[in-house]
């Protein structure tokens, strides 16, 4: 009877209940038990939509994996893609694409926030805004409105240029500017976050430290080089990583400006995976370009731990 | 500086952030733009004879409100499940101690720096396999396992004392009361943050929403306006007035929860 044997159960348990409340809740099971009651979503979701998928990408960018097929062929996947002059070619994309973004973004957003720090708090709240904007708008509506712009007939990025004499430039069809038109694009929502955390950064140094440069005689630029730089470094690691992993991942200006084109001037490594991967049903392929992707960032990544680290403690 | 120096450096910050916005305002004054003035030459900076012809158009050709809603839906989802976990992992994370737990909190960290794109493959195999293509718990799922939700809520929860929930303990709280009545109160300004910074998260995870939701019923906002680039196609107006519509409710969300912007971007890195 299974009413009879849950109400057996319910005593048994009461009376464990009774009889060692205070061992219970004193041993290590109880607290593992509570412990894992709070992780436990986060463990479940982290472990299958997080954790197995790049474990399996690792897994099957040793297969020529597609519909209808899965073949063992080591690494196969990997020295197919060394000696594609189109993958290649995505590479030194997207390296171009890293050395004009985040130098840029970065060094304009340093600049930036030294100069509105001493504006007014409307002011500041104001370059807040309108650097952050971009980021919120979604680089889906951005670049719709970019793919406007650059339009050689009717875009007004050519009207602004014929104001100065210049000849209209064929933004997305010269090979030999397309790379610089995606740059510009990304760089707009490259520079809100790095914006905002230089400003906290440069907040939270003590105006004493300047004040006590100043009765050196310290020029503006020796405070700068020697008090700002050093002290913001742990931001400057932080905002350079984020954003040379974001642009290492440029994908969405791709897909609606360029198509990756004009012949393949604007491929990007995250625009080829895409396409092999859900254009071409190449799955295995696409796997092993997310790992040499993966590993390029961390590569990149860890020089640039190495050189920001902060060194110097105050 | 020089006084000359300081009044060149503000002008070119001020014309940079008009840059910034330029396309924003583009975007929404050209939405107003009919067909033919939308391309003509010179361009009008601003619309002399604004129609709302356009969105007449978007509103009856394409099923923008119903991309609108699924966004809704599935960014509002996404927020509340995420913060809900994130939230447990925090506190699992700070106020607990279980076995393994060095080593998840060093794969979050990890996982923090590992593209999320290197999963894509055989993350798509695994919604496959679920049978959950098109299907909006697909793009939901995911952001749930975000690392860094984890990692900012272990953050918040680290400023939480701990003789508050010791004081809980001697009065007999129960561990659920604990983290309800103790806990969640005093980390929700951390929570807020996090909500923001989930939603837009979600909102503008394009790349896979457009793998999952190909269905057009099923689509989200952003991947809903995309196709209609080519569908569009020529008619900027038209395409302006679907941006538009895509930009107005993440505009909104942003001015009233700007503080909780700046708040995540900031306690996520460098005070960390």
């Amino acid at each position: 009877m299974p009413g009879g044997a849950f109400s057996a159960a319910a005593d048994f348990l009461r009376q464990v209940h009774e009889e060692s409340w205070d061992k219970i809740m004193a041993s290590r099971a109880y607290r593992e038990f509570w412990g894992f009651f709070f992780i436990l979503p986060f463990l479940l979701v982290f472990a299958a939509f997080e954790i197995y998928p790049f474990l399996d990408a690792i897994y099957l960018s040793l297969f020529d994996y597609g519909i209808g097929r899965k073949e063992w062929i080591g690494f196969g996947n990997y020295s197919h893609l060394l000696g594609d002059d189109v993958f290649l070619k995505s590479i030194r994309n997207t390296f171009l694409l890293v050395l004009g973004v985040v130098p840029l973004s970065v060094g304009f957003s340093l600049a930036a926030a030294s100069i509105v720090i001493h504006k007014s708090a409307a002011v500041a709240s104001f370059f807040r805004a309108s650097f952050y904007l971009p980021i919120v708008t979604s680089q889906v509506i951005l670049s719709i409105a970019w793919l406007w712009i650059y339009n050689p007939m009717t875009g007004v990025a050519n009207y602004g240029l014929s104001l100065f004499g210049i000849e209209p430039v064929m933004w997305l069809s010269d090979s030999s500017v397309t790379l610089v038109a995606v740059i510009i694009v990304v760089i707009t929502w490259c520079v809100g976050q790095p914006f905002i955390l230089y400003l906290a950064g440069l907040g939270g140094i003590p105006s004493s430290y300047y004040e006590a440069a100043s009765i050196d005689g310290a020029s503006p630029w020796r405070k700068f080089w020697s008090i700002t730089l050093p002290l913001l470094k742990p931001t400057t690691l932080y905002v350079v990583v984020t954003t040379t992993i974001g642009a290492f991942q440029t994908f969405v200006v791709i897909q609606l400006l360029t198509g990756g084109g004009p012949n393949y001037s604007t491929t990007t490594i995250m625009y080829m995976l895409y396409e092999t991967a859900f254009k071409y049903g190449n799955l295995g392929l696409a796997s092993a370009m997310g790992v040499l992707l993966a590993v390029l960032i961390s590569i990149f990544s860890l020089i640039q731990f190495k050189f920001f680290r902060s060194d110097v403690e105050y | 500086m020089t006084k000359g120096l300081k009044w060149a450096a503000d002008l070119v910050l001020y014309l940079c952030a008009l840059f910034f916005l330029f396309p924003i305002y583009w975007m929404i004054t050209g939405s107003f733009k009919s067909q033919s003035m939308a391309v003509q030459i010179p361009p009008e900076l601003f619309p002399s004879a604004p129609t709302t012809a356009n969105y007449t158009k978007l509103f009856a050709e394409s099923e923008v409100v119903r991309w609108l809603l699924n966004s809704v839906l599935i960014a509002g989802g996404s927020t509340l499940l995420a913060c809900i976990v994130a939230t447990m992992a925090g506190y699992a994370f700070t106020k607990h101690r279980f076995t393994g737990q060095a080593v998840l909190f060093g794969l979050v960290i990890v996982t923090m720096m590992i593209p999320r794109q290197l999963g894509l493959v055989p993350l798509f195999t695994l919604m496959k396999n679920l049978h959950l293509v098109n299907n909006g718990w697909s793009v939901i799922l995911p952001v749930m396992a975000l690392p860094f939700a984890a990692f900012l809520m272990k953050q918040f929860s680290q400023t939480v004392p701990n003789e508050l929930l010791e004081a809980g303990k001697i009065d007999g709280c129960s561990e659920i009361a604990l983290f309800t009545k103790l806990f969640l109160p005093v980390v929700k300004p951390g929570i807020g943050a996090l909500a923001i910074f989930v939603f837009s998260f979600s909102w503008n995870d394009y790349l896979w929403q457009l793998i999952m939701l190909s269905d057009e019923s099923k689509m989200t906002i952003n991947v809903g306006i995309s196709t209609l680039v080519s569908e569009f196609s020529a008619n900027y107006g038209a395409q302006m007035a679907a941006a538009t519509m895509g930009f107005i409710p993440i505009f909104v969300v942003f001015i009233a929860f700007q503080r909780y912007f700046v708040k995540g971007i900031t306690v996520g890195s460098v005070k960390g």
